[in-house]
């Protein structure tokens, strides 16, 4: 999804410039082989993606919602209800993990790379936190998979969750590397903005998944 | 910037090219190559749905041969199940969106002036799922117990079976094909939707756009909607299916009926997918081929949204016989009716385009007229089904078989049909036959009347749909209905004899041999790799300005002269 390749060639005309009220056409894009210049729709194309994938969240929490009010067995037998101090300590380590990666992205906006990477690097090892957690945390859980729909749904949802953790901490480490290439005057924005985006979005899908999983106990 | 008019070959930056070359046209080799030219790519769509058109044909027909007499002789019940369930799977997954898919690729950029898609990587990789989501779904013809058996609803409890115990079943393998479908359809909304919105030519407005791109956009948008939502529900199924999971089964506290709004939340609206861009292309078609401008432009690209967000409010409809309470089929039945109205909307506003237009009647216009005709027809027994108690009385019989049909094949296939003879000279750079058109829409429009309109029939006789064998009383229907599809199968012969000869040694095509307006047909046939290039006409007037005498973009004699040059 996020093309890192670099800004387009000039283009060597100006009779093509966008009417900035109107629609537009990159003059980039429209270039014959540089093909590269469609990265400046890549921002567009992210946050229609995101907005599309946000409702697979949303069709999984309006089932779960809809199984807690009306399923006839709910917690297997035996199990009281989730622990919650241990997750609350994870979900303020990943909320605070989006203030962070503003950090890093203000950093790269003023060229400070160093403080950049310093940044970033603070925001994947609190990401790895919380995914570290959340699997000491399913390991020490008393129901699985096949205890009913209470346990069917919990691990789907935290489990398509972390899912996206995994792929946003992926994704910054590929970014990182890319930004220790020699030559490199500035790491490309884009994928920076990009995963940040990425990032905080995978954020607020925990607070109500939090909300509804582990705030939500009682029925 | 007036005479830029070089070739892409003798660009210096060729050499840099960082994206797989297009290679040279007419090399046949690039249609078989990981290609990001949207054109390429539309015609490995369009090559490959046509394609696994003929395997869902073959499947129907072996259907009907099964039906044409009452008890279940030429193949096993169980057999059959697999058949309709790959039928309509087949149909609806690999041949009517990928077809349109390949439009989109085609149309979209040489109509808003853009070079290529915005995503030409994305769309390639969305492209190559399509073939391997379609050997996953046939593969499941060779494991044991063969394919799905449960419908292309796959409603649980059926499609949470795994009688035999195999981990890789026919079930899973659909839900996987369905599923890698879902992505690959995901990946070009995206690329579609960007596309439309950034990239259009200097001066085309969202109001001054072909009616095609307003429909691709609001059926990329029901994608963008739907798809997640069907995405949750079929991996629920597969967690069922083959990790003991119990959302669906009622044993474990899970619900089958969820499954059943997720289904049709997304596979409702799914018609309109496949539906709008044919509208798109009725609205496309009959300007030029009536000389008229397109009878209320806004109000059918508007009618267009209202479709989309309709859509999104009806899918209950689909279950008022599965226990669904009073109060939700009243509202269903409502939402449900309203969307006759913005689909009526474009159909008089079609009716009034053709109204004293000088009307040409080729093969796409053929298709096309066709195609409406059949669509007030279906549109007729679509409100009848609305009608809660009609539905109960007839849901689940050959009325609805009969009424999708003619949504599906008499009105979409046949708006599939009209765009490819349409628009085949502007893309292979070859006319078509006229008279083996004629004759292909003259078996088709008889081959699908004959097999699809005594389904109604059948169906309000009491028919049950999917079933091998059925009382003697409904043999006469299902003779004429197998005979019909028998000539369906015949009517391919001049379309496939129609396409190879005409790309083979049809006469050359003029750059605009139907004296159309529109972008697209500014350029040559066919339109060199990047369309425009750097050299994007500037858009002034709305389309479809038949008869109007204005120009379309300026200096727009430039630009048919540089065609006809080329
Ligand atoms: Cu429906």
């Amino acid at each position: 999804m996020t093309s890192l390749s670099q800004p387009a060639v000039t283009p060597p005309s100006t009779s093509a410039l966008p009417d900035p009220n109107g629609p537009e056409l990159d003059p980039g894009a429209s270039h014959g082989h540089g093909h590269g210049a469609h990265a400046d729709h890549t921002m567009t194309g992210f946050v229609i993606f995101l907005a599309s994938e946000s409702l697979i969240f949303l069709a999984l929490f309006v089932g779960y919602a809809v199984y807690k009010s009306s399923a006839p067995l709910w917690l297997p037998a035996g199990v009281e209800g989730l622990e919650v101090r241990e997750p609350l300590i994870n979900t303020v380590v990943l909320v605070s993990s989006s203030l962070v990666i503003w950090l890093a992205e203000r950093a790269l906006h003023r060229q400070r790379l160093g403080e950049f990477r310093a940044w970033w690097l603070l925001t994947m090892a609190m990401g790895t936190y919380f995914v570290v957690g959340q699997a000491i945390e399913w390991q020490h859980l008393s129901f699985g998979l096949a205890s009913g729909v209470f346990g069917a749904s919990f691990y789907l949802l935290t489990g398509f969750h972390g899912l996206h953790v995994v792929t946003g901490l992926a994704l910054m480490a590929f970014l990182l590397v890319r930004s220790l290439r020699p030559g490199l005057v500035l790491p490309e924005g884009k994928g920076v903005l990009a995963v940040s985006l990425f990032w905080h979005f995978v954020d607020v899908i925990w607070v109500v998944l939090f909300v509804l999983t582990y705030v939500w106990q009682r029925r | 910037m007036a005479s830029s008019t070089s070739s892409p070959s003798l660009d210096p930056r060729v050499l840099k090219e960082p994206l797989p070359m297009p290679g040279p046209q007419g090399n046949w080799r690039r249609y078989f190559t990981f290609n990001t030219d949207a054109k390429v790519i539309g015609i490995q769509y369009i090559a490959v749905a046509l394609l696994f058109l003929l395997v869902g044909g073959l499947l129907a027909m072996i259907m009907r041969g099964e039906l044409i007499t009452p008890p279940a002789d030429l193949v096993d019940p169980t057999v059959y199940n697999g058949l309709y369930t790959m039928h309509g799977t087949v149909m609806l997954f690999l041949f009517l969106f990928p077809v349109l898919n390949g439009f989109n690729n085609l149309l979209i950029p040489p109509m808003i002036g853009a070079p290529d898609m915005a995503f030409p990587r994305l769309n390639a990789l969305a492209f190559w799922l399509f073939p391997v989501f379609g050997v996953i779904l046939m593969a499941s013809f060779l494991v044991p117990g063969g394919p799905s058996g449960s419908g292309w609803w796959a409603y649980p409890p059926l499609s949470t079976q795994n009688p035999l115990g195999h981990a890789i079943n026919g079930q899973l393998l659909w839900i996987l094909s369905v599923a890698l479908s879902g992505v690959s359809s995901i990946m070009g909304a995206v690329n579609f939707c960007t596309t439309i919105l950034r990239m259009r030519a200097p001066g085309m407005g969202l109001f001054k756009m072909p009616i095609f791109c307003w429909t691709a956009l609001a059926a990329q948008l029901i994608q963008l909607m739907g798809l997640p939502v069907l995405t949750a529900g079929a991996a629920m199924l597969l967690f069922d299916l083959s990790f003991g999971t119990s959302f669906f089964k009622p044993e474990g506290g899970g619900d089958p009926m969820l499954y059943q709004h997720f289904f049709w939340f997304y596979s409702h609206p799914a018609v309109y997918v496949m539906a709008l861009p044919i509208f798109g292309i009725f609205s496309e078609l009959f300007p030029v081929y009536a000389r008229k401008p397109l009878f209320g432009y806004k109000v059918v690209a508007i009618a267009s949204f209202a479709i989309t967000v309709l859509s999104l409010i009806v899918w209950v409809h689909h279950m008022f016989y599965s226990g669904t309470p009073q109060w939700m089929r009243n509202v269903f039945m409502v939402t449900t009716m309203l969307i006759a109205v913005p689909t009526g909307i474009k159909v008089f506003a079609w009716i009034a385009t053709l109204w004293r237009g000088s009307i040409r009647l080729s093969t796409p216009m053929l298709f096309c007229l066709a195609g409406v005709f059949n669509f007030i027809f279906a549109g007729i027994t679509g409100v009848m089904l609305a009608t809660v108690p009609v539905d109960i009385h007839v849901g689940n019989t050959y009325f609805v078989v009969g009424h999708f049909h003619y949504i599906i094949f008499n009105m979409i296939t046949f708006g599939v049909f009209a765009a490819i003879y349409h628009w085949f000279p502007k893309f292979t750079g070859r006319m078509y036959y006229e008279s083996l058109g004629k004759l292909h829409f003259i078996l088709t429009f008889i081959g699908s009347t004959l097999n699809f309109l005594p389904m109604h029939w059948a169906g309000l006789m009491g028919m049950p749909r999917r079933v091998a064998s059925y009382d003697p009383e409904f043999a006469t229907a299902n003779v004429l209905a197998s005979l019909g599809a028998f000539l369906l199968g015949v009517a391919t012969i001049p379309f496939l004899l129609n396409l190879v000869s005409s790309l083979v040694r049809g006469p050359k095509a003029p750059p605009n041999p139907w004296n159309a307006i529109g972008l697209e047909w500014l350029l040559p046939s066919p339109p060199p790799a990047e369309n425009f290039e750097d050299d994007v006409p500037t858009v002034i007037s709305g389309p479809y300005g038949y008869g109007l005498g204005r120009p379309l973009v300026e200096d727009q004699e430039r630009f048919e002269r540089r065609a006809l040059e080329a």
